[in-house]
């Protein structure tokens, strides 16, 4: 048996790296430190696997299927290459080299999630920080529209609420408002629970503003909160030495989407002529940010990359992979470490089961279920190293830890495959 | 690869060739004696020939490059670079993408860059992207002026300790040299404040701006590092900041053994007379009286190319008040125990007033700072401008006429104000390549860079324009146009430019210090490093260390450290 120390958890965007972990006779068998969730990932990764390459559902030599792949994309005139939040940036980075050989769009799960948190700060900006600035500094954290309790399990403890820093030792010295549209676990643990309106977060954020700058509201109720409650919290958010915004889906994809952002980021700014305020979206897969970060630096945009013109090009609502599925524009697909089957559309996913699917992916899931060619792969953190970025966009390496079952390469190795069998064949 | 460049005029300036017509043999990547009759040969016959460029401070990779990209897609859309069968494609313009930047250096015959600014918990991330820019060779500056573990040091009058730390602290994160940013200023920017003095306190570190600056000076020379210490000021981008910027240049000046010990950057953004924006001046006049007196100090320009800009520091504050004067977008991102960064887009206006200054201060330097040796040319890419626009800056400097057609279409009240009309200066070809090349290599103490001289890399520019026969005072467009893409580009013995396109890319090498150092030494400070870390990172010390295999073609370059 080896122990393995400072394992970082391929989980959520957390990327707790403090995981100790046994391993015996190459499985995993015990799990320190990491959150229930985290256990789950490291010890039941074995479960819903897939062993086998397959062609039309059916079993293939992994060289049959590769030439498949590389046959369906090389003959595509606008293929979607979409999904990798849950593998490596190493993994991504070839993805984008396939893409542009082929002049397909390139769109990571952020389209879905966070997007509109990106184009509100293409808007408007961020201010914002590392997770330790706020474990050392904030004295007031703001959870709105999200739910670190069941999504992010061990952020209050390790980075947020209830960590312990320089200047801010703990929970009692810090104070936690939480704005939902229910009262949630997260929102049980905080001083002060605002139960906005549903899709109201917009008018919270501008009256919270206004009552920041200007002190009090001319309206009796705002998204559901009485005037004096606004107030309040304006003059808290004020009064604080440093605030932390963490916002969620509750905010990017309910009513106003990007505009919500921006008015965050607005209230943030102004924040920021009394104390220091910084925010924060909690991103949920393991590497969604390390799927912007490196489709940035190599195209310029963080997702919904279209490179059909030869060049890069970017324009949410046209190049985003759910709007191109929506109007049936492409006619193959590559998804790689992702289910979008059980999270798009319906009038998406219809298209995409008329389509040449292939799949590149651990475990078995609906999307492998309507694919061509499925591939399964190592898992990222477990079975193979690479890096990934936090929700904070500090790059951390993940290890391997055993080894993938037998005749099993990880995303990146067969990626590399496909796009050097591509190239002899475009070119 | 065996090349031999033909009849070119050469201008080395380190080996004191000055236009010389002369051949260059090239073998294996080096510069040789002579060549085979097999050889390759480039006729370069009425053209100039320089060392591939060297440019000691540009922000190429890194969290703080990328975040840009992501804060501006409307700085790409009209930019764009398809793929080709030798290239990938990208954006530019201010903030392009990595493939783009490396392709973009190449056609101006520029070989090797500097990243200029990358803080340590993030440099994984600058070499991830550094291993995405092709062709040029690369480094990267930490910046360490406001770490914790330093501050603890320094404060506590650590400073072999301190030393020591950087030491392990370059090898394990594969640096090049001490950044200093806004020192102690950062710090308190993580409050939402800054210092406004040297001698201002820094709680809780009980420390001031000055002996931070003296104190990575003093390890500087310890530790023996090829670069001095590489500072951006306090009080960056405020009216008045001149003075600083002296103080700060004479706050080591006792520490100085002949050579220079202290390069101040983009001097431009602390090169301001007056007292506010309105009474604004240059204080170019002041600091270049300073530095000729003075041969500890080297500084770049960071001068205003007039146009889009992205302004990205690591001075949090500076940026703070950078949006508030702008109503621009903003971001910030503050780096837990090590500093800050912001970024605002900027648009750089020629009947601005403030804009118009600031874009004599940068030629007022470059002209009135007598040794070139001193001064070297930047933009601070993107902040004054991309660096694609050095040709620009080029012709300013070697031609009066050059520079007062651009003075007829600034600001009136900025022109009146500046000494540039009265300046008669202009810089020869030798010059130029001492201030892009020569000089720079020479700063870093890049021994086989920016010469041509035998065993050096052959690292060779060629630009399509006759020395002997231009007169670049007068047809400063020629040279402009000239040196924007070179008729050649060779990396490492390689052809990679063939009249200004990209003809064959590559990886080429990040380089890094590795600081010798006892080990019994290197064994104390870990141990105490790991009980710090714990207190002060969100990330284990194992985590933090950066492989060697995470570089896609990693130089190490051993230092022999008086520790």
């Amino acid at each position: 048996m080896k122990t393995i120390s400072n394992v970082v958890c391929p989980f959520c965007g957390s990327l707790c790296d403090d995981i100790e972990v046994d391993v015996e006779n190459g499985q995993v068998t015990k799990v320190r430190r990491g959150c229930a969730i985290s256990i789950a990932k490291f010890t039941k990764y074995g479960e819903e696997r897939i062993y086998k390459p397959r062609i039309d559902g059916k079993e293939a030599s992994l060289e049959e299927a590769i030439d498949k792949a590389v046959e369906i994309l090389a003959n595509a005139k606008y293929p979607i290459l979409y999904g990798w939040s849950c593998t490596s940036t190493e993994a991504i980075n070839v993805g984008i080299e396939i893409a542009e050989l082929i002049g397909g769009v390139m769109d990571n799960t952020a389209s879905v999630c966070h997007g509109p948190t990106i184009i509100g700060e293409q808007d408007a900006g961020i201010s914002t920080c590392t997770l330790g600035q706020v474990k050392h500094r904030a004295d007031l954290i703001i959870y709105w529209g999200c739910n670190p309790a069941h999504a992010h399990p061990r952020h209050m403890a390790r980075y947020s609420a209830a960590s312990k820093g320089k200047f801010v030792k703990g929970r009692n010295e810090r104070k936690v408002i939480v704005v939902d549209v229910r009262k949630t676990r997260t929102a049980k643990a905080a001083d002060i629970f605002i139960q906005v309106e549903p899709n109201s977060d917009y008018e919270l954020l501008t009256a919270l503003r206004w009552a920041v700058k200007n002190g009090e509201l001319e309206q009796p109720k705002i998204a559901g909160i009485p005037a004096e409650k606004i107030e309040e919290i304006a003059d808290m958010l004020i009064s604080c030495r440093f605030g932390a915004l963490f916002f969620g889906l509750g905010l990017t994809m309910s009513a106003g989407k990007a505009r919500n952002i921006e008015a965050a980021v607005s209230l943030v700014r102004e924040l920021n002529n009394y104390t220091k305020f910084v925010m924060m979206p909690m991103r949920g897969h393991f590497n969604v940010t390390g799927a912007n970060e490196v489709m940035a630096w190599i195209t310029g945009y963080p997702f919904a990359v279209d490179f059909s013109r030869g060049y890069p090009f970017y324009n949410p609502g046209d190049t985003t992979v759910v709007d191109i599925l929506t109007r049936g524009d492409c006619d193959a697909a590559l998804i790689v470490a992702s289910d979008p089957v059980s999270g798009f559309p319906t009038e998406a996913v219809r298209n995409l089961a008329k389509i040449p699917v292939i799949t590149i992916d651990p475990h078995e899931t609906p999307t492998t279920m309507i694919s061509k060619v499925v591939i399964p792969t190592a898992l990222v953190g477990i079975e193979a190293e690479g890096s990934a970025y936090r929700m904070d966009a500090v790059p951390l390496r993940l290890k391997k830890l055993v080894d993938p079952p037998p005749n099993i390469l990880s995303d990146e190795e067969v990626l590399k495959m496909i796009l050097k069998k591509l190239k002899e064949r475009v070119g | 690869m065996e090349i031999l460049i033909k009849n070119g005029y050469v201008y080395d300036p380190i080996n004191k060739i000055d236009g010389e017509k002369m051949d260059i043999a090239v073998k294996d990547g080096k510069i040789v004696e002579s060549v085979g009759s097999n050889a390759k040969v480039i006729d370069a016959s009425n053209m100039l020939v320089m060392p591939g460029g060297v440019d000691i401070h540009s922000h190429i990779a890194g969290s703080k490059v990328n975040s840009g990209r992501i804060l501006r897609p409307e700085d790409h859309y009209k930019d764009v670079e398809p793929r080709t069968t030798v290239t990938r494609s990208g954006v530019g313009y201010t903030v392009p993408s990595s493939y783009t930047i490396g392709y973009r250096y190449a056609k101006l015959g520029y070989t090797t860059v500097i990243e200029a600014a990358s803080p340590p918990l993030k440099t994984r991330h600058t070499h991830e992207e550094l291993n995405d820019i092709p062709l040029i060779d690369k480094t990267c500056y930490l910046v360490l002026d406001n770490n914790w573990i330093v501050l603890d040091y320094l404060s506590q009058g650590e400073i072999d300790k301190c030393a020591a730390f950087i030491a392990w602290i370059l090898k394990a994160l594969k640096g090049y040299a001490i950044k200093i940013v806004n020192p102690g200023g950062v710090e308190l920017w993580g409050w939402g404040r800054n210092v406004e003095s040297l001698d201002d306190q820094v709680p809780p570190f009980n420390i001031t701006p000055r002996e931070i600056v003296r104190g990575l000076c003093k390890i500087n020379k310890i530790l023996n590092l090829p670069h001095t210490i590489h500072l951006h000021t306090n009080n960056l981008g405020k009216p008045g900041n001149y003075r600083t910027t002296i103080e700060t240049m004479d706050a080591v000046k006792d520490l100085a053994d002949g050579k220079p010990n202290i390069h101040v950057t983009h001097v431009q953004f602390c090169g301001y007379g007056g007292d506010t924006w309105i009474t604004l001046r240059s204080g170019a006049p002041e600091i270049a009286k300073y530095v000729n007196n003075h041969p500890h100090v080297t500084i770049d320009l960071g001068q205003v190319v007039f146009g889009e800009a992205t302004t990205m520091t690591g001075d949090g504050p500076f940026q703070f008040i950078l949006q508030s004067l702008t109503g621009n977008k903003w971001k910030n991102a503050d780096v837990e125990a090590e500093g800050s960064a912001g970024i605002v887009p900027y648009k750089f206006k020629r009947k601005n007033f403030v804009n118009a200054i600031q874009w004599t201060i940068g030629l007022e330097l470059a002209l009135l700072i007598k040794d070139p040796w001193r001064v070297f040319l930047t933009t601070d890419h993107p902040n004054a401008g991309p660096f694609t626009e050095y040709p620009r800056v080029i012709a300013w400097l070697m031609s009066t006429k050059a520079r007062e057609k651009t003075m007829e279409r600034i600001n009136k009240r900025a022109k009146k104000r500046s000494v540039l009309p009265s300046v008669d200066r202009e810089y020869t070809f030798y010059e130029i390549a001492i201030i892009t090349r020569a000089a720079t290599a020479k700063a870093l103490n890049l021994t086989n860079k920016g010469h041509l001289g035998v065993g050096a890399d052959a690292d060779i520019a060629i630009y399509n324009i006759n020395p002997m026969e231009v007169n670049p005072s007068k047809e400063y467009k020629k040279v402009r146009k000239a040196l924007r893409r070179a008729a050649y580009t060779i990396k490492g013995g390689e052809i990679i430019v063939k009249d200004g396109e990209i003809v064959k890319s590559f990886v080429g090498e990040t380089f890094w210090v590795k600081p010798t150092m006892p080990e019994e030494l290197e064994k104390e400070i870990l141990r105490e490093v790991a009980e710090k870390f714990k207190e002060y990172y969100t990330v284990s010390l194992e985590n933090y260390i950066i492989g060697e295999h995470e570089l896609a073609r990693s130089r190490s370059i051993t230092v022999n450290t008086s520790l």
